[in-house]
C-alpha cells in the first residue's frame, strides 16, 4: 500500500512540475499577474509531493518490505538501521528521488524566499525548474520506478554493497545532489535572464548566494568522497582522478569560476555575458557527471547498475535542457551589452584571469576524463588516461592560479596599482620562500612537495594580508583594529577563510607527497621498523560483527619501547552478497596519519601464520579534509553576508518593471 | 571581451551549443554500440574471443535433474552454443533469465554454470523462474570461472560451430539484444 502511495505521489508530482513549468512562463510572457502567482504555490506542492514519495521509499526500506525489488535489491533485514535508511538512496532509482526531492526543496525555497524578486523573474525561474524537475520525474516513472513490485517476495533482500555501509556514504551523495541541484537554481536564472534579455545587479545579487551554496555544498561532497575513499577503499590515497571523481570536480571548477564572476556582475555591471555561460556550463557539467555516472558509458568503481536505454533517455533530456540553453544564449547573448569598464590590473581583472585559469583548468579535466571514451568511439583503441596526465596537466594551470589567488582581493575595483599590493604582501612571499629551503634542505622533501608548502603557507599568509589590511593595522591601534576586523563585512571573512581553506588542503596535498609505505609480512609478536617507529603485530582474532565475520589484527605502534597507538585493522567478509572489504586502521594527531591495512593471512617459511600487513605514514593527511571543511565554513559565512539578507537592488529593479 | 568585435562575438555565442552538440552525437553512438556490443567501456576485451574455451569438467548441480558439463561438450554440437555464467543469489540473473528461457524455448542450447552457490539455491531458483538449461555444472570454488575470465555474474559466451568462442557479453542479456544474439546463434 505504502510503495503505491509513493508511487502516485511521484505521478502526481510530475503533473504539478508540468503545471509549474508551464502556467507562471505563460504568466510572465501574457503579463498576467495572476498566472506568474501560480509558481510558488505549485513548487511548494510539488515539494510535498516529491516528500511524501521520498518518505514512502524511506518506509519500504525501514521496514525492509521485500515485495520491493528495489528493496530486495539493495537491502537485507540484518542491516544496521543507519544503512538502511542510506540504502534507499544508495542505489540509482532512490538516489534520483533524492535528486528530485533537492530540486523540489530549492524550487520551494525560491518560491519562499524570492519574494522581492521581480515577480516576472521569479516565475520564470520557476517555470525552469519545474522543466527540470518534470524532465528528472518522468525518467524515474519511465525507466527507474523505485516503487516496482515482485512477486512473490523473496525472504530477504540481498544487501547493500558493504563498501556503501558507511557513514561518509551515507551522506555524500546528499551533499553532491545539494551541490549539483544548487546550479540547477543558478542555470534557471541564467536561462530567465537570457529569456527577459537582461542581466543587472539584482539578478548578480541573487545567482551568487545560490552559486555560493551550492559551491559549499559540493565542495563539502567532494571532500566527504575523499575521504570515504582514503579510509575505505584502503590504498592509502585520496584522489585518484577517476572519471566520477572527476565529473564532480568539473562542476566545481566551473562554479567556484561563477562564485567569483557573480561578484562582478552584482558589483560592477561587468562580465554579464560570462557570468550566464558559466552558470549554465556549470549546471551542464553537473548533468553531464549524471549521464557519465548511470548510462554505463564509463567503468569505474562508482557507475551505478547501467542500463543504456536509462543512457538514451538521460541523454535526451540532457540533450533538451543543455542545448536548448545554449540555443537560447547564441541568440540572446549578442543583445546583452557589456557596461562595466575595468583596467586590466583592477579587482575584475584579476577575477577575469581567476576565471580563465579555472576554465582552463576544467577543460583539462573534462579532456582527460573524455578522450579515452571518445577514442575507443573513434578509433576503437582501449587506453587509459590515469593520474600521471592529470598531475602534469593541471599544474601548470593551479600553480599561477595559487599565485594570484593571495593578490586577487588586495587589488581595488576598477583600476588598481600591483605595487602596493606586492609590498604588502612580501611577509607572505618571504614565509613561502622560507618554508620552501627549510622543507628542501632540512627535510629533504622533494622539489613539488617543499614547492606545495611553500604555496600552501603563501595562500594562508595572504589570507591574513587580506584581513589585516582591511582592519587597518599598523595604521591604528591594535584595539581600534581589532573592532574594525569585527565589523568587516561576513563576506570578506568568508572569502579570506576560504582561501585560507584552500591554503590548507594544499598544504595537505604537498604532505601526501612525503606519504611512505610499506608492505610486510609479519607473525604474531614479530615488529618491523617503519617511519620512525616500531610496529608490533599482537596477534589476529576472530570477531563477529551485526552483519559480518572479521578477522581483526592488533597493531601496537611502540616509540622508544613506550606504546603511541594500537591499531586495529580488519577484514570483513559480509555472508549476503559474499564480498570482503577491509576496514583500515587509521591514528592521527592531525599532523599525521598512521595508516594499517590487513592484507592476506598465509603460511610463512617456518610453517606459522603470517599476516601481511600493509602500513603508511601520511604526513599532514588530516589537512585535506580540514581544508574543505574550511572552505566551506568559508562559503557558509558569506551566505550569512548583511547585503544577502538586504535585498536593495532587488527593489530597485522591480520598480523599473520588467521588460519582456 | 568588450573589445571584441561583433562579428567575432556572434560566432563566439554559438561555440557552446557546437561543442554540446558534438559531445551529445558522440554519446549518443557510444549507447548505440553499448547496446549492439561494439563498444564496451568494460574494457578488457575478452582474451578468449576466437580460441577455443579451456579445459574443464564440472559435477552437476545435486538433484537439479540436469548432465553435468564438461569442455567436450561444447565441440561437435553441429550448432552454436550459449554457454551462461549466473548463480541464484544475482539480481540481473533474475532479469535475464526470460531471454534465456526464450532461447531455450527457440532450441537454442543453453548450457548454464552455476557459480558459487548452493545447490538447494539453484534448485528453487529453477523452480520458480523455469529452467533454460540443457546442461548444468556447479563452479562452487569459482575456478572456471576464473580460468574463463569470467568479469561477474551474469556473463555469457558464444560458442561457434567451430569450438572457438565467438562472442562474450558481461552483464544481462537484455530483451534489445535478442536480435543480434540470434543472429550469433543462427
Amino acid at each position: 500500500m505504502i510503495p503505491e502511495l509513493g508511487h502516485f505521489a511521484l505521478i502526481l508530482a510530475l503533473m504539478l512540475a508540468l503545471a509549474q513549468s508551464v502556467l507562471p512562463l505563460w504568466g510572465a510572457q501574457a503579463r498576467d499577474a495572476r498566472l506568474m502567482e501560480s509558481g510558488p504555490p505549485l513548487a511548494l506542492a510539488q515539494m510535498v509531493a516529491v516528500g511524501a514519495a521520498f518518505a514512502a521509499l524511506l518506509w519500504a526500506f525501514v521496514t525492509n518490505d521485500t515485495t520491493v525489488s528495489n528493496v530486495v535489491a539493495n537491502s537485507h533485514s540484518a542491516k544496521p538501521m543507519i544503512f538502511k535508511l542510506s540504502g534507499a538512496w544508495g542505489n540509482h532509482e532512490g538516489s534520483m528521488v533524492l535528486w528530485v526531492l533537492v530540486l523540489a526543496l530549492c524550487s520551494a525555497a525560491v518560491a519562499g524566499f524570492g519574494r522581492d524578486l521581480p515577480s516576472a523573474l521569479r516565475a520564470r525561474v520557476l517555470a525552469v525548474l519545474g522543466m527540470i524537475s518534470t524532465g528528472f520525474l518522468l525518467f524515474i516513472l519511465a525507466t527507474s520506478n523505485p516503487f516496482d513490485r515482485v512477486w512473490p517476495p523473496p525472504l530477504d533482500g540481498q544487501g547493500l554493497n558493504p563498501l556503501l555501509q558507511d557513514i561518509g556514504l551515507a551522506l555524500h551523495p546528499p551533499l553532491l545532489y545539494l551541490g549539483y541541484v544548487g546550479y540547477a537554481v543558478t542555470f534557471a536564472f541564467a536561462v530567465a535572464a537570457l529569456i527577459e534579455g537582461r542581466v543587472d545587479a539584482a539578478w548578480g545579487r541573487w545567482v551568487r548566494p545560490w552559486s555560493l551554496a551550492a559551491w559549499s555544498f559540493l565542495t563539502l561532497g567532494i571532500g566527504l568522497g575523499s575521504w570515504w575513499a582514503y579510509y575505505e577503499l584502503g590504498w592509502g590515497g585520496y584522489w585518484f582522478w577517476d572519471p566520477v571523481e572527476n565529473a564532480s570536480l568539473l562542476p566545481w571548477l566551473a562554479g567556484t569560476a561563477l562564485l567569483h564572476s557573480a561578484v562582478v556582475v552584482e558589483k560592477r555591471e561587468a562580465l554579464k555575458i560570462w557570468t550566464v555561460l558559466l552558470a549554465l556550463l556549470a549546471f551542464a557539467l553537473s548533468l553531464l557527471g549524471t549521464f557519465l555516472v548511470r548510462s554505463g558509458v564509463l567503468n569505474s568503481v562508482h557507475a551505478f547498475a547501467s542500463d543504456p536505454a536509462r543512457g538514451v533517455f538521460i541523454l535526451v533530456l540532457l540533450g533538451i535542457y543543455i542545448a536548448g540553453a545554449f540555443a537560447l544564449f547564441a541568440f540572446r547573448a549578442p543583445a546583452m551589452a557589456p557596461q562595466g569598464v575595468f583596467a586590466p590590473v583592477s579587482r575584475e581583472g584579476g577575477i577575469v584571469l581567476n576565471n580563465l585559469l579555472l576554465c582552463s583548468l576544467c577543460a583539462v579535466v573534462l579532456v582527460g576524463t573524455l578522450y579515452p571514451l571518445f577514442l575507443d568511439l573513434l578509433a576503437g583503441r582501449m587506453i587509459s588516461v590515469g593520474p600521471p596526465f592529470f598531475n602534469l596537466a593541471t599544474l601548470p594551470l593551479a600553480l599561477p592560479l595559487a599565485m594570484a589567488m593571495a593578490a586577487g582581493p588586495l587589488l581595488a575595483w576598477k583600476r588598481a596599482a600591483l605595487w602596493p599590493v606586492i609590498q604588502r604582501l612580501w611577509w607572505a612571499a618571504a614565509l613561502a620562500l622560507l618554508a620552501f629551503l627549510l622543507a628542501m634542505f632540512l627535510a629533504g622533501a622533494p622539489v613539488m612537495p617543499a614547492l606545495g608548502f611553500a604555496i600552501g603557507l603563501w595562500l594562508i599568509a595572504g589570507a591574513a594580508t587580506d584581513i589585516l589590511d582591511r582592519s587597518g593595522l599598523g595604521r591604528t591601534g591594535i584595539g581600534n583594529a581589532l573592532r574594525r576586523a569585527g565589523g568587516l563585512p561576513r563576506a570578506a571573512w568568508g572569502a579570506a577563510i576560504a582561501h585560507a581553506g584552500v591554503g590548507v588542503t594544499v598544504l595537505g596535498i604537498a604532505g601526501m607527497g612525503m606519504a611512505t609505505e610499506k608492505l610486510i609480512a609479519l607473525t604474531p609478536g614479530a615488529s618491523t621498523e617503519f617511519a620512525g617507529y616500531e610496529w608490533r603485530l599482537e596477534g589476529v582474532r576472530d570477531f563477529q560483527g551485526a552483519n559480518y565475520t572479521a578477522r581483526r589484527a592488533t597493531v601496537t605502534v611502540l616509540r622508544d619501547g613506550r606504546t603511541v597507538q594500537v591499531m586495529e585493522p580488519s577484514k570483513r567478509f559480509f555472508p549476503i552478497g559474499r564480498t570482503t572489504t577491509t576496514e583500515t586502521a587509521i591514528r592521527t594527531n592531525g599532523l599525521r596519519d598512521l595508516y594499517a591495512v590487513l592484507g592476506e593471512e598465509r603460511d610463512g617459511a617456518d610453517g606459522r601464520r603470517e599476516a601481511v600487513l600493509r602500513l603508511h605514514y601520511n604526513l599532514l593527511a588530516p589537512f585535506l579534509w580540514i581544508g574543505s571543511l574550511i572552505m566551506a565554513l568559508g562559503g557558509g559565512l558569506s551566505l550569512t553576508d548583511r547585503r544577502m539578507r538586504v535585498a536593495a537592488p532587488a527593489r530597485r529593479a522591480a520598480a523599473q518593471g520588467a521588460p519582456a | 571581451m568588450s573589445a571584441m568585435s561583433p562579428s567575432r562575438r556572434r560566432v563566439l555565442v554559438y561555440a557552446p551549443l557546437a561543442v554540446a552538440g558534438a559531445a551529445g552525437l558522440g554519446f549518443w553512438a557510444m549507447l548505440r554500440g553499448l547496446q549492439d556490443g561494439s563498444f564496451n567501456p568494460r574494457g578488457v576485451p575478452s582474451a578468449l574471443i576466437g580460441r577455443a574455451p579451456p579445459d574443464f569438467a564440472l559435477p552437476e548441480v545435486e538433484g537439479a535433474g540436469l548432465p553435468a558439463f564438461a569442455a567436450s561438450d561444447l565441440r561437435g554440437t553441429g550448432r552454436p552454443v550459449l554457454v551462461n555464467f549466473w548463480a541464484s543469489w544475482c539480481v540481473p540473473c533474475i532479469i535475464e533469465h526470460p531471454q534465456l528461457m526464450a532461447l531455450h524455448r527457440e532450441g537454442v542450447p543453453v548450457l548454464g554454470v552455476n557459480y558459487k552457490d548452493r545447490p538447494a539455491d539453484a534448485r528453487t531458483f529453477l523452480g520458480r523462474h523455469g529452467n533454460p538449461f540443457a546442461r548444468l555444472g556447479a563452479d562452487q570454488p569459482g575456478r572456471v570461472a576464473i580460468e574463463w575470465g569470467v568479469y561477474g555474474v551474469p556473463e555469457s559466451y558464444v560458442i561457434g560451430r567451430d569450438g572457438l568462442v565467438k562472442w562474450r557479453w558481461a552483464g544481462p542479456i537484455t530483451a534489445e539484444m535478442m536480435p543480434e544474439l540470434r543472429r550469433l546463434l543462427a
